[in-house]
């Protein structure tokens, strides 16, 4: 797991070191993608990134929510047909 | 077990002198009120003194104050009936975003345009977006004197500058704050007004729509003459007069009587449960805002839980709550109104009470809410608490 900041490239916009984790919450209901959230940003260091899919209509809210509570950085949500995915740094 | 009944802003315990107007009524004013004869004319009288107490304890005018069902009922004729009747004004009604769903469903089937306003975070409207909506103009806005699922009280008179400027009429779902908090047609602001007597004690059953001239109104369910053709059906006399009673024991629109004086009481316990929640459970929001809220109620969200496990937990340690989480309501869909107010839609519950809950009770309440969710969790979501 990578301890340094992300890197920026010369276009400026900030490389990813390492890919995100990817926690798969399809199919799943609240607060199920919240709590696999929460579980993978434990596993992971400050800086790292989580990317969470999530289809449950509570996700689009909760996931943001979440983000706002703990103090966590929420730096892209996407929107695919219903199928949502949530990519959320580690703030702390 | 002891029970502690805490849903009272679904269906509140009748009053007892609801409970004997209505078995009363029931038993000796069977007549149709709208026949000539000794029987139906003793129901008549009956149904126009209820009538009269309506139009006194809410205010505005008996000529214009109808009887139906329910809320439900109540919300789509006045937002219906408003749309049929005042054809000449632009083809648009307006809707916060966090109104009751049988009120957005009333204006999604009016037959004209449906605007929703957003709201802030306890859940209030931008009346900047409301101003801007009206600039279309629109027949009707809806407002709800006081929201359901959070309590917010909603800016009526703000919003009802808003639409005179606009020459829109106001219509005020006051299902929430009729009996619960000092509220009166006559210096609200609004054009129609939607009650229900299950919320206050009234019974379940009946409720109506006061309005004043400036709002014309057609009748939705219609075929014969009754309540000047705008209300068909044999009239619900018990209900009507259990509602008459109840609204005469609370005198809704006095500042000093029995519903303000409730209103204070239960305002003191509200500011002290949220405060207690917010010891007791971590990782909790509570929903609305500190001040100008229902006083007789809390809604709350927990992180990791899902709300139909916690009102069952509650159910068994002797709670009766209500939750629009998604799991648990019927739709399967989270609560609109914590969708609008981008709130926690898992975990949540909604407390409310009544004139007989204690402060004792709902102490017990916050320590259980902490027990349950605590039990909870550690049995779903191990490991989510320790990156702190």
């Amino acid at each position: 797991m990578p301890t340094s900041p992300p890197a920026r490239e010369a276009t400026g916009k900030v490389a990813r070191v390492t890919e995100p984790l990817v926690v798969d919450s399809l199919g799943k209901s609240c607060p199920v993608p919240v709590i696999e959230l929460s579980k993978a940003m434990n596993t992971v260091e400050v800086g790292a990134e989580v990317l969470v899919l999530a289809d449950d209509p509570g996700a689009k809210i909760d996931i943001p929510v979440w983000c706002r509570m703990k103090r966590q950085e929420l730096v892209d949500v996407r929107e695919e047909r219903g199928n949502w995915s949530f990519l959320v740094r580690r703030a702390l | 077990m002891e029970r502690s009944y805490l849903d009272h802003a679904s269906a509140s315990p009748p009053h007892p002198a609801a409970i004997a107007a209505y078995s009363q009524v029931a038993d000796q004013f069977f007549a149709d009120p709208t026949r000539r004869h000794r029987e139906g004319r003793a129901a008549r009288d009956l149904l126009e003194q209820a009538r009269g107490v309506v139009a006194k304890t809410l205010g505005g005018s008996p000529d214009r104050c109808l009887f139906t069902s329910g809320g439900t009922e109540a919300v789509h004729l006045a937002v219906r009936g408003a749309a049929r009747a005042n054809r000449t004004r632009p083809a648009r009604v307006i809707s916060a975003a966090v109104e009751h769903s049988a009120v957005l469903a009333a204006a999604d089937q009016s037959g004209v345009e449906h605007v929703r306003v957003p709201v802030d975070r306890v859940g209030r409207i931008d009346l900047d977006a409301l101003r801007q909506a009206l600039r279309a103009g629109a027949l009707l806005v809806n407002l709800q004197h006081a929201n359901h699922e959070v309590g917010t009280i909603q800016p009526v008179r703000e919003a009802a500058a808003l639409c005179r400027e606009a020459d829109a009429l106001l219509h005020v779902d006051a299902c929430q704050t009729i009996g619960r908090l000092p509220v009166s047609f006559d210096d609200l602001g609004a054009d129609l007004l939607s009650w229900s007597a299950a919320k206050f004690g009234g019974g379940r059953g009946s409720g109506g729509v006061l309005w004043w001239p400036r709002a014309r109104l057609a009748g939705v369910l219609t075929g014969d003459e009754r309540e000047h053709r705008r209300r068909s059906g044999l009239e619900h006399l018990p209900g009507i007069v259990a509602a008459a009673e109840a609204l005469l024991q609370l005198r809704p629109n006095d500042p000093e009587g029995p519903a303000a004086e409730e209103a204070e009481r239960a305002d003191t316990l509200r500011r002290r449960l949220r405060e207690r929640l917010t010891q007791t459970v971590e990782d909790l929001a509570v929903h609305g805002p500190e001040d100008g809220a229902l006083p007789h109620l809390v809604a709350a969200s927990a992180l990791y839980v899902e709300g139909q496990a916690l009102v069952d937990g509650l159910d068994r340690a002797g709670f009766a709550v209500h939750s629009g989480s998604s799991c648990a309501t019927t739709s399967g869909e989270p609560s609109h109104v914590l969708v609008a107010m981008h709130a926690l839609t898992h975990g949540h519950i909604r407390a409310s009470w009544g004139p007989d809950t204690t402060a004792a009770e709902l102490e017990a309440f916050a320590t259980t809410v902490g027990d349950v969710v605590g039990q909870l969790r550690a049995h779903l979501a191990p490991g989510t608490r320790s990156h702190r």
